[in-house]
């Protein structure tokens, strides 16, 4: 690893806006915030997928992976961080370097002759260039030749030093973090600035989430002026610097962005959610609030809490109708961070018991406000083995799983409903219309025919219990 | 004989190949009670989980030995030991499957020794679970190789060598093993046409128990089905093996050498003279001739082929796949008298590319495309990431191959056999039949050269005898 990559690890990993992070000693910061890593018991994504996850949904760049095939040709184009325009991003740009490459050391000048056929044929407003374990290994510079191609093209080419064996997913989503902040916020002076510009940050617009909350900020006068990163163009994260607030969604994934933003250009930031009506209620109200703080006209206070009335009560008027069939039924839900409590209250409201939750990615404060919503009697739980947690749906402990794709079959082989809740859904759960859709989701999983259908014992399971006698054979049987 | 372009450019762009590593993976889970294991970083094993399950809607048990940079550097014999041993402990596995990585591969160090240190010094905790290792970095060929790898490697490992001890049995045994590209239903197919003849097959891989999409009544951590251990060491009983794919040949041949079992090695099962030299191998092995299952077959198909080549020929068709794929998907759309006007392989593996009577270029799907739009192309035929470049085309996408994540039933899709062939056919006759439009003026454009028109005597000023 090279000196500089190790700093900005160390960097990272020294982060005076996560409360977790400020309460350890030297040596424990040291070892950073994922857990070490089992062989033969690990899960999840590496650096360069964490780094890839948080910088992909750039929709204009071309995102060029520096590695052997499988860093990208196995992982290209498998989310759904949704574009309003354009579509290079989805598109797989990887230098697929040979066994050739790495033995006669001519790896670095493919990447920059790749760089070279990027800018003929496609010419992006910008390339992102992620180095990967193995250039990172035989110690490919990707920062000089980044600042070579640039000089010569003209096109900035941005290094994303995050190869896949420094770390967890969540450290690269903070080194691609630290990559925009390096090399493109505030390359690019905006002459468009009000006082109601703000930056989402950690939001990356995942089954066009984005667009549920956007018309809400629209309605109220507020402009975002760059979503870091969905559904975001190169141009408006390079001149985000000039927003008056920062609302931080995914709180630990880019938290370092927030807070050197902060630092380097004066925005205060603060950490929402968009999943579930309050939380979104207290997003809008918090966003004007600071908005005000910083200048903008005191109305926009009044404006915010009529829209948040109105629009609260027309979910709750949505909601309704799924009561009756939603109420009693037992959730497990098994994912992390803010998930883990800011759908609690809304399938509360349900009248929906949930029945354990997991707090395996969550903070201290995630743990906090589990126990506040669940009144003492939270059911959190740490991870489940798979096995496990087939036992207790298969005996009927939950009506529905509520996870991420990992734990799909655990409930599908124990035919038991399932809820995508993760990033790889189909369906938009963010703002006041998502908990309305998350809500027509659940009725329309649990209360499915077919868990009926697929639970009745086969025909040869149940003849020997009843055997029939001849005589009561459909008469179409008889001669 | 075809021209073989090797890609020229430095950067690929939208990847045709899936990773070496994960056609290993594939190969392992073919075996009952299997965890295949990558020898490399965490992301390594966790992108080709996602597309696997992505592919087949299905848990995927695939583990890690978790190399972070330290372990690289150190080398990987800790991880590697520590790996097999939870693996053991947590999952009880009775096979555990290693497929090397780009990673440990470019510090490169003796993993088979390692793994029998290992082995030598666990012998007594890892009993009951056969180890394996195939050496896959992702910089070496693409799934096809990763996949006749670990075949090779567990023939290699669990087949009893020497001599074939035969004992005398109504129904003789023969091996098959099949390719990357078959499904559990080309499977399922091929044991009943063997069956047929009176020969008990036994396939290695087979992941047709494993991978099939069905519900067991308990848990399974580990693979759901496929070849028994205890079986695949009695593959040296049988009377012949038949390998599927140029890439299986080297699976056939480390067979034959171990065992002395002949190997025949056929390119591939699709299409009707494919199929027939299947048939006329298994009435030579059998010395029976084919039932009257298969005569109907046959006769269905030659049917299938009189109603269907119309809405074949002259169809111009671009294809990319791995290159034993693509050979079988070439001869089949050539048999039809398509015109192929591009053929992309994902590597340049297979000798017989050179046989095709089209250029074909090794490239990705970026040269499919440019290649598609140069020569006007009316279907797409690749695997799922050729989505966005048949939209932006404009002509339909026929999903072949690995991956096919957004589609369902794709591991009862069959395509080998008389009946495989036949319902090939139809699906993709279907679809140039869903695309007929009706003809319209403009169609003709070109059908007298140009010259000046004395009288427009069309609709209603149609000329009048005088």
């Amino acid at each position: 690893m090279s000196d500089a990559l190790k700093a900005k690890i160390a960097d990272v990993f020294d982060e005076p806006g996560c409360e977790k992070n400020k309460g350890k000693g030297a040596k424990e910061k040291k070892k950073g915030c994922s857990k070490p890593l089992t062989p033969g018991a690990a899960a999840g994504g590496c650096a360069f997928d964490g780094a890839k996850i948080a910088l992909q949904p750039i929709t204009d760049v071309v995102h060029l992976v520096h590695g052997p095939l499988a860093c990208e040709g196995n992982g290209w184009d498998n989310r759904h961080a949704a574009s309003s325009g354009p579509t290079t991003y989805r598109q797989g740009f990887t230098t697929d370097i040979s066994e050739m490459d790495i033995v006669m050391g001519s790896s670095e000048k493919r990447l920059y002759r790749a760089i070279k056929e990027i800018v003929a044929k496609y010419s992006p407003p910008a390339i992102f260039v992620y180095s990967t374990c193995v250039t990172a290994l035989i110690g490919d510079d990707i920062d000089a030749v980044c600042k070579h191609a640039t000089e010569k093209y003209g096109t900035p080419v941005v290094p994303v030093n995050a190869p896949g064996f420094v770390g967890s997913k969540n450290l690269g989503n903070k080194l691609g973090g630290e990559a925009l902040l390096d090399h493109v916020i505030g390359t690019l002076e905006p002459d468009d600035v009000t006082p109601f510009d703000i930056n989402i940050l950690g939001e990356y617009n995942l089954s066009g989430e984005l667009w549920q909350v956007l018309p809400l900020f629209d309605r109220l006068g507020i402009r975002v002026r760059a979503c870091i990163t969905g559904d975001a163009r190169y141009r408006d994260v390079a001149s985000s610097h000039r927003a008056k607030v920062n609302m931080m969604v995914c709180s630990t994934a880019l938290i370092n962005l927030a807070r050197k933003m902060e630092e380097r250009y004066g925005i205060p930031y603060f950490e929402g959610s968009f999943y579930g009506i309050e939380d979104t209620s207290t997003a809008l109200r918090t966003t004007a609030r600071m908005l005000v703080e910083r200048g903008a006209p005191e109305g926009l206070l009044a404006r915010t809490e009529s829209l948040i009335a109105s629009e609260e009560a027309r979910a709750w008027q949505r909601i309704a109708p799924f009561k009756e069939r939603l109420a009693g039924k037992r959730v497990l839900l098994y994912t992390g961070g803010v998930k883990s409590w800011s759908v609690v209250s809304a399938l509360q409201e349900m009248g929906m018991i949930v029945v354990g939750t997991s707090v395996r990615k969550s903070t201290a404060e995630d743990k906090e406000r589990i126990k506040e919503i669940m009144k003492g009697d939270p059911h959190m739980v740490e991870s489940i083995p798979p096995r496990e947690m087939y036992a207790q749906l298969k005996k009927g402990d939950a009506d529905i799983l509520l996870s991420g794709g990992r734990t799909q079959f655990v409930a599908l082989k124990a035919k038991m409903p399932w809820l995508d809740i993760n990033q790889e859904r189909h369906h938009a759960y963010a703002g006041y219309d998502g908990m309305v859709e998350l809500v027509r989701q659940l009725d329309l999983e649990i209360n499915s025919p077919i868990w009926e259908d697929v639970r009745r014992p086969a025909p040869w399971e149940t003849v020997r219990a009843e055997r029939t006698p001849s005589a009561q054979l459909p008469c179409e049987a008889s001669p | 004989m075809a021209r073989i372009t090797p890609s020229r450019k430095a950067c690929a762009v939208n990847p045709l190949k899936s990773s070496t590593p994960l056609g290993a993976a594939l190969a392992y889970l073919g075996v009952e009670g299997a965890v295949p294991l990558f020898h490399g970083s965490q992301g390594c094993t966790s992108f080709a989980l996602v597309l696997s399950v992505r592919h087949f809607k299905e848990a995927i048990p695939l583990q890690t030995t978790a190399m972070d940079e330290a372990a690289t550097v150190l080398g990987g014999a800790d991880n590697l030991e520590e790996a097999i041993m939870v693996l053991k402990t947590r999952m009880k596995p009775r096979f555990i499957g290693i497929a090397s990585t780009a990673l440990v591969e470019t510090r490169g160090e003796d993993f088979a020794g390692e793994l029998a240190a290992i082995q030598k010094r666990r012998a007594q905790d890892l009993e009951g679970t056969t180890v394996v290792f195939a050496s896959t970095p992702d910089f070496r060929g693409a799934l096809e190789d990763g996949w006749a790898k670990a075949t090779t490697a567990i023939l290699q490992t669990v087949v009893a060598a020497g001599p074939r001890a035969r004992a005398a049995v109504a129904a003789p045994r023969i091996n098959l093993l099949p390719g990357v590209h078959q499904t559990p239903a080309d499977i399922h197919e091929l044991a009943e046409m063997v069956w047929g003849f009176g020969l008990e097959p036994f396939f290695l891989p087979d992941v047709s128990g494993s991978l099939d999409g069905h519900v067991p009544d308990a848990y399974v951590g580990t693979s759901m089905g496929g070849a028994r251990l205890d079986e695949i060491a009695r593959m040296s009983e049988a009377v012949h093996t038949i390998a599927i794919g140029e890439h299986m040949r080297v699976a056939g041949d480390a067979l034959e050498q171990r065992t002395g079992v002949a190997a025949t090695v056929l390119p591939t099962l699709t299409g009707l003279e494919a199929t027939d030299r299947l048939v006329s191998l298994l009435q030579t092995i059998s010395g029976r001739p084919a039932g009257p299952r298969l005569r109907r077959e046959r006769s269905q198909l030659v049917d299938a082929m009189l109603d269907g080549h119309f809405h074949f020929a002259g169809k111009r068709i671009a294809v990319a796949a791995d290159p034993d794929l693509l050979y079988t998907l070439v001869r089949f759309f050539g048999a039809m008298r398509a015109d192929i006007c591009a053929a992309v392989a994902s590597t340049d593996a297979s000798p017989l590319l050179g046989e095709l009577p089209c250029e074909v270029v090794v490239g990705d799907l970026a040269d499919l495309e440019d290649a598609a739009a140069r020569s006007g192309a009316e279907l797409l035929v690749t695997h799922s990431h050729g989505r966005q470049a048949a939209e932006r085309l404009g002509i339909p996408l026929f999903r072949v191959g690995f991956p096919i994540f957004d589609r369902l039933g794709v591991q009862h899709r069959c395509t080998v056999g008389y009946r495989g062939t036949r319902e090939l056919l139809y699906e993709v006759a279907n679809l140039f039949m869903a695309q007929m439009h009706e003809h319209a003026p403009g169609d003709f454009a070109d059908a007298v050269p140009p010259g000046p028109i004395v009288e427009d005597t069309r609709h209603g000023r149609a000329f009048e005898p005088s």
